[in-house]
């Protein structure tokens, strides 16, 4: 028995996540709005078929997803296949001497994490294809279960987990590319023989 | 080779050792999301009490995770926030009529 008077109440205390969320998705300021605004009508709307004790931030993000997936991700910009076969687990750690600082007592690689800008995680997170960029958003930003973002993205968990285990490969190579540009981290050479 | 089976580094000497850093290290993100069982989770939070360049890998992921969910939020522009909510007074004018409750 959800009412609308409620749905204003509520709703609105998630569009802080849904604007990030839907700026990272659309990668444009004026687009992210539409697609939030459009989000909270079509939320308003289906608000009396929305079932109370259910996750009302999941069921935003689910129409939130689907409204871009139908609407904005048609004017599709870069392909979907990414070269990720040669990118390893770990990846970012690995290459920011990982093993040697360990040997040496103390590592700093969690202070070179700290000088990422807030542009650097935005840009990395944007540069992902869209469906690896999603799974990482709702995961690594917003904390849901791998169980919720197969109920908004309708998507098997396993699904859920292969997307995630590749956009955050993505993910760390292209932080990777941005502490190189800053200087950040050294090229680490890949045989170390 | 020692770096693509799985491994976070050269810790342990055994093989059961290895194993087991390897098991660690496939699980990781699992674990981070909180996505373990108990039982599991236990058994990996034992192994990273005693090897230290494992517990040093997970470490570093889970900074990065906190990373990149406090350094990738937005600020609404208040206009936003007045155009959802006039927007949705506009709506709820519209069912007025209809089955508009009040709880």
């Amino acid at each position: 028995m959800a009412s609308q008077t409620m749905f204003v109440d509520e709703a609105m205390q998630h569009m802080g996540s849904l604007y990030t969320a839907a700026l990272r998705m659309t990668r444009n300021p004026s687009d992210a709005e539409d697609l939030v605004q459009e989000t909270y009508l079509k939320a308003y709307r289906a608000f009396g078929t929305f079932q109370e004790g259910t996750n009302l931030k999941a069921w935003l993000y689910k129409i939130l997803t689907n409204t871009f997936i139908n609407t904005y991700r048609s004017r599709k910009r870069r392909p979907e296949q990414t070269e990720l076969d040669d990118v390893e687990d770990l990846y970012l750690y690995r290459r920011m001497g990982g093993l040697e600082a360990v040997a040496a007592g103390r590592s700093a690689e969690e202070e070179v994490l700290d000088h990422f800008t807030e542009s650097d995680v935005k840009e990395a997170v944007e540069s992902l294809p869209d469906t690896f960029r999603m799974a990482v958003l709702l995961a690594d930003v917003e904390g849901f279960s791998y169980k919720d973002i197969a109920e908004i993205l309708d998507i098997p968990i396993g699904t859920v987990m292969s997307r995630l285990h590749r956009g955050r490969k993505a993910l760390q190579k292209a932080l990777f590319d941005f502490g190189l540009q800053r200087g950040l981290v050294a090229p680490v050479p890949d045989n170390q023989g | 080779m020692d770096e693509q089976d799985g491994h976070a580094s050269g810790c342990g000497g055994s093989s059961s050792g290895k194993d087991e850093c390897q098991e660690a290290i496939e699980t990781l993100y699992h674990f981070l999301d909180g996505e373990l069982t108990e039982t599991r989770r236990h058994q990996i939070a034992e192994h990273l009490h005693e090897c230290a360049p494992c517990l040093e890998a997970f470490d570093f992921e889970a900074d990065l995770k906190l990373v990149i969910a406090r350094k990738c939020r937005d600020q609404v522009p208040d206009e936003l926030r007045k155009k959802v909510l006039h927007a949705l007074i506009e709506a709820s004018g519209e069912q007025l009529g209809g089955e508009y409750r009040w709880e």
